[in-house]
């Protein structure tokens, strides 16, 4: 193992830590990761943006604050891998599609200005489905993202390039958006630590909306400790954000930390397991609700029945706030403008651009939203998925005064091969059947490593949900469960990934 | 903008209006958009100003660019429900804001942030006064949305988008907060109906200039009218179909728009055609109507929750507070004045009708008589406005100025005409009525050493009209006076000379 080696496989906290103690500079680090990136990314292509001197520069920053003796923050000079869906007032933003390809935002996103602010440094923009609808990032105008794992399989999505990035040592921490399992369900597949907060929690300002009441921004990361630390830089109200919750951020960090689940009421949610589940998955995620047992939690199983109609309402709610959100995009005022040949009316270049500019999934969707929102079928459709959702916010209301965090797998299957899904969207919605109801009621989840499943070697996820506000409980969990199996496998999970290992040469630390 | 469609009118030949409305009863309804006077945008920090550089007061919220997240203006909040609770509405404890989607290059998002089935006030009424009747308008709702940019197409005949060479669109405009109050179809006003549509609206702009929410310049494009009329036979049960004539932008168009759209629907009638419910534009140089869209093949505006805003939900002790602090308002002001100041009641209507009644109560209070300040205001103030096309309260007079020309008049410092030049020497920025009576000399001549030397002069100049005063002739005397008048130049008090030279003669 290389020096190089050695520096980008630290943990972020690891990293902030050797950076405030001087021991590395940032710019060192981050010059670190612009080489892994450089060496990587011809084979993950996990970014679609390359920022190496505004991360070098914003590197030395933090090192000129540390020699001036400023106090640092918990991630000072970490490198970050932010998806291209957060407007950067330095760097392109396309979110994944042709329609804004060159687009340069004039103003930073919230979670952009946080984590400058915590000097964070931002290596690149990274690749996703085209504006973050889709689970495997083929949807991307700009071509897949590849699986560290398994370049052959898809790293999962809409964060796909995040998660990517993350698992192959491009850096330590990612941002991705969560609407209807974009971070866990990446995070799962390529066997990290996905985060969605409290809707509300972080905020979506600058974050170019899917669907506005369900995005919300969140990390990627390889421990939960990591995530935890992200977390607390990102989260807090935002007065831009209208629904950002005026509220104290959970103490996740110190959760992360204290890792201990006895006496935890854990649920097992009945509805999200069974027929269509991959027998690896439920092996582990069976084996890690045992491990939970025996680290003192209580386990009890919990039915929450209108979870089964959670895909369909979610399939309703966000085309329909998508059909909407993307209006913008008509080549009036920015991005691509086709046909404008001067004889065109404004209608005409309007339509010939979203016509070019939009992917398929895209446009499938914003006609389903459309078609659900129009007079005469509104009832039937978008407010009767809302009915539906209200009911599944009352699922889990029960659910939590049963117990204190319930459990499932993160998603019915390990990563699947790319292209094996992209002519059947059922088949891809389906990666987020069990996400989808965290997105719906609004409430925490995440999603931690809990083994590979047997007949595929693959990362399988645990996913921890928490009631609104109480991110903290699911980080307890998550970090219990991390250092149990950690222990256990005497390595952490992610040095068995082979696949990018494999096609750089380098071994992981699996290899020592 | 979805494809125009423009159906053609239907046929008929217009029908005088006196004789439609003998045999057709109107239904009208109005909708009103008002620019709030808040300092802020709807949903961003950006100023609202008017004539600003294109494009200067925008920001990444209004311009709608992707990310960006809309924050409800709180003050826009307060003003619209101070206007719904002058209208007597009630006041909604929670309510949402909807898109309203539709395509059109000068909406930055590609939908409005409007409201829909939850607007913030329902119900309410205002009275307005025709003719000596009192016609109640129920109020259907007042509710609060963003406005658009604005296109300016180049090019082209009409001036709209079709055939246009290129558009240019100005966003300062864009995210204004704009309040669109709804009337309930009004019906029963028969003949009276583009009046009551005029009175309406002028009764609502001075109810909105009094509480402050709006400067209501019409002009600019602050306040908008959008005027539905249908006619049915009189007598039938059901009301007909309406049109909707779209931006009508002064008083006088709003009545004329009545008047014309009764005129064409009772034609369109007459030869047995229908009326297609449609959108029309109103022309303010032809005084007609002309279609634009057609509703029947309107768009779907797919309104939905805006996502993005949480529920309004204003506690009720907020809006006792905003109850408590409204202004006095105008119908109960006239009422007030009416009283306090004693004039008739047709100098009360043409102190309206010109915007004077604000102005008269302060020249009044300022110490003239309410007979003097209104005879300024509604004539010599009145000519000069008309004269110059401004507003009596542009004028660059105060009312205490008018109330201190009365009162040199009333001392007899000034005469009526002199009192005129120092108005003008005022309105012309010479300063106060005193600074300009001393600047211009305009004095009337009360040295009595001079008056009498001109006195005499005239005598002395024309022996036979003295005579003939002397013999008892007093009516003779004008002509003296008018000498006295004409070699003091004018600035001699004639009543006071005509006394000066009968005493003279003898005949005092």
């Amino acid at each position: 193992m290389t020096a190089a080696d050695e520096l980008i496989t630290m943990t972020a906290a690891q990293m902030a830590q050797a950076v405030a103690a001087g021991e590395i500079s940032a710019a060192e680090l981050a010059a670190a990761h612009l080489d892994r990136i450089a060496q990587t990314d011809v084979h993950v292509r996990a970014f679609l943006h390359v920022a190496r001197e505004t991360a070098l520069t914003a590197a030395r920053a933090v090192d000129r604050r540390r020699a001036a003796g400023e106090p640092l923050g918990p991630l000072a000079g970490v490198p970050l891998a932010l998806k291209d869906v957060f407007t950067t007032a330095d760097m392109p933003t396309t979110c994944g599609s042709k329609i804004l390809a060159g687009w340069q935002p004039p103003y930073d996103a919230t979670v952009t200005t946080r984590l400058r602010a915590a000097g964070v440094v931002i290596l690149g923009k990274t690749n996703m489905d085209e504006f973050a609808m889709g689970s495997s990032t083929e949807n991307s105008a700009f071509g897949p993202s590849r699986n560290p794992w398994d370049l052959g399989r898809v790293p999962g999505g809409s964060s796909g390039g995040s998660a990517a990035a993350v698992a192959a040592y491009q850096a330590p921490l990612g941002i991705g958006t969560d609407t209807g399992g974009s971070i866990r369900q990446p995070g799962a597949v390529c066997g990290l630590v996905g985060v969605k907060p409290t809707y509300g929690g972080s905020s979506r300002y600058g974050l170019v909306a899917f669907a506005s009441s369900l995005d919300t921004p969140g990390p990627l990361t390889r421990t939960v400790l990591d995530a935890a630390l992200l977390h607390e830089v990102i989260s807090g109200h935002d007065p831009r954000d209208s629904t950002s919750l005026d509220a104290p951020v959970p103490p996740v960090v110190a959760a992360a930390r204290a890792a201990d689940v006895a006496g935890l009421r854990v649920g097992v949610v009945t509805e999200l397991s069974g027929e269509g589940y991959a027998s690896g998955v439920l092996a582990r995620f069976g084996e890690a609700v045992e491990l939970l047992e025996a680290l003192g939690a209580k386990i009890a199983e919990v039915s929450c029945p209108h979870f089964d109609y959670a895909l369909p309402a979610y399939y309703l709610i966000a085309p329909s706030e998508c059909s909407s959100n993307l209006a913008r995009f008509d080549g009036m005022r920015y991005g691509l403008r086709v046909g404008d040949d001067g004889t065109a009316s404004a209608e005409e270049v309007m339509s010939l651009t979203r016509a070019a500019g939009f992917g398929p999934e895209v446009k499938r969707r914003i006609m389903l939203g459309a078609y659900a929102l129009s007079s005469g079928y509104y009832d039937a459709y978008y407010g009767k998925a809302q009915q539906v959702r209200t009911l599944i916010a009352r699922d889990f209301a029960a659910a939590f005064d049963q117990v204190d965090v319930l459990v499932s797998p993160t998603t019915p299957t390990t990563a699947f091969p790319i292209g094996e899904r992209v002519d059947d969207p059922m088949a891809m919605y389906l990666a987020d059947l069990c996400t989808i109801p965290a997105n719906l009621a609004g409430n925490a989840a995440i999603s931690v490593p809990c083994g590979l499943a047997p007949e595929d070697g693959l990362p399988v996820g645990l996913q921890i949900m928490a009631p609104v506000l109480a991110d903290d409980r699911m980080y307890r969990v998550a970090a219990a469960i991390e250092a149990a199996l950690d222990q256990r496998r005497g390595h952490p999970l992610l040095a068995e990934a082979r696949g990018i290992a494999a096609v750089t040469g380098t071994e992981s630390e699996a290899g020592r | 903008m979805t494809q125009l469609t423009t159906a053609g009118d239907a046929p008929g030949v217009r029908v005088p209006f006196d004789e439609a409305v003998t045999r057709y009863e109107p239904v009208l309804g109005l909708e009103t958009h008002v620019e709030l006077g808040t300092a802020a945008k709807m949903f961003c920090g950006c100023p609202t100003v008017f004539g600003a550089e294109p494009n200067s007061a925008v920001c990444p919220v209004c311009l709608g660019l992707p990310g960006s997240l809309p924050v409800i203006n709180r003050a826009a909040i307060e003003h619209t429900i101070r206007i719904g609770l002058a209208l007597h509405c009630s006041i909604a404890t929670w309510c949402r804001f909807a898109r309203k989607n539709y395509f059109y290059p000068d909406m930055p998002k590609n939908f409005q942030i409007s409201q829909y089935d939850e607007p913030l006030c329902t119900d309410g009424w205002l009275d307005v006064e025709v003719g000596g009747r009192v016609v109640r308008v129920g109020i259907e709702r007042v509710h609060l949305e963003e406005d658009t940019g604005k296109s300016l197409h180049v090019g082209g005949a009409t001036g709209r988008i079709q055939g246009a060479d290129y558009s240019l669109v100005d966003y300062n405009r864009a995210g204004i907060p704009l309040v669109e109050v709804v009337t309930k179809p009004i019906p029963g006003t028969g003949a009276l109906a583009p009046e009551v549509a005029r009175a309406y609206v002028t009764e609502l702009r001075d109810l909105l200039r009094a509480l402050g929410v709006s400067d209501v310049r019409m002009e600019q494009g602050s306040l908008r009218c959008d005027v539905n009329v249908s006619i049915a036979p009189v007598g039938s049960a059901e009301w007909g179909k309406r049109t909707e004539t779209k931006n009508v932008n002064s008083l006088r168009s709003v009545e004329r728009a009545v008047r014309s759209e009764i005129e064409r629907q009772a034609g369109v009638l007459d030869a047995g055609g229908r009326v297609v419910q449609e959108t029309r534009h109103f022309h303010e140089e032809t005084g007609v109507t002309t279609p634009g869209r057609s509703k029947e093949e309107a768009q779907d505006y797919r309104y939905f929750p805006e996502p993005d805003l949480v529920p309004v939900a204003p506690p009720a002790a907020w809006v006792d507070q905003i109850m408590a602090a409204l202004p006095e308002l105008p119908a109960a002001r006239r009422a007030r004045l009416a009283a306090e100041l004693g004039l008739p009641e047709s100098d009360m209507a043409a102190l309206r009708n010109v915007g004077a009644l604000d102005l008269v109560a302060e020249t009044v209070a300022a110490g003239a008589t309410p007979e003097q300040a209104k005879n300024w205001w509604l004539s010599e103030l009145s000519r000069v406005a008309n004269t110059t096309g401004t507003e009596l309260s542009a004028l660059a007079v105060t009312p205490a100025q008018v109330a201190r020309i009365c009162a040199l008049v009333e001392s007899g410092e000034l005469t009526n005409r002199l009192a005129r030049q120092v108005l003008d020497g005022v309105l012309a920025g010479e300063g106060s009525p005193d600074e300009v009576v001393a600047a211009r000399g305009l004095a009337v001549v009360t040295d009595s050493g001079v008056l009498a030397a001109a006195v005499d002069a005239a005598i002395a100049a024309s022996p036979e009209v003295a005579g003939k005063v002397r013999a008892g002739k007093v009516a003779a005397a004008g002509a003296l006076v008018g000498a006295v008048m004409k070699a003091t130049g004018g600035q001699a008090d004639a009543a006071s000379v005509r006394e000066l030279i009968l005493q003279r003669l003898g005949q005092g």
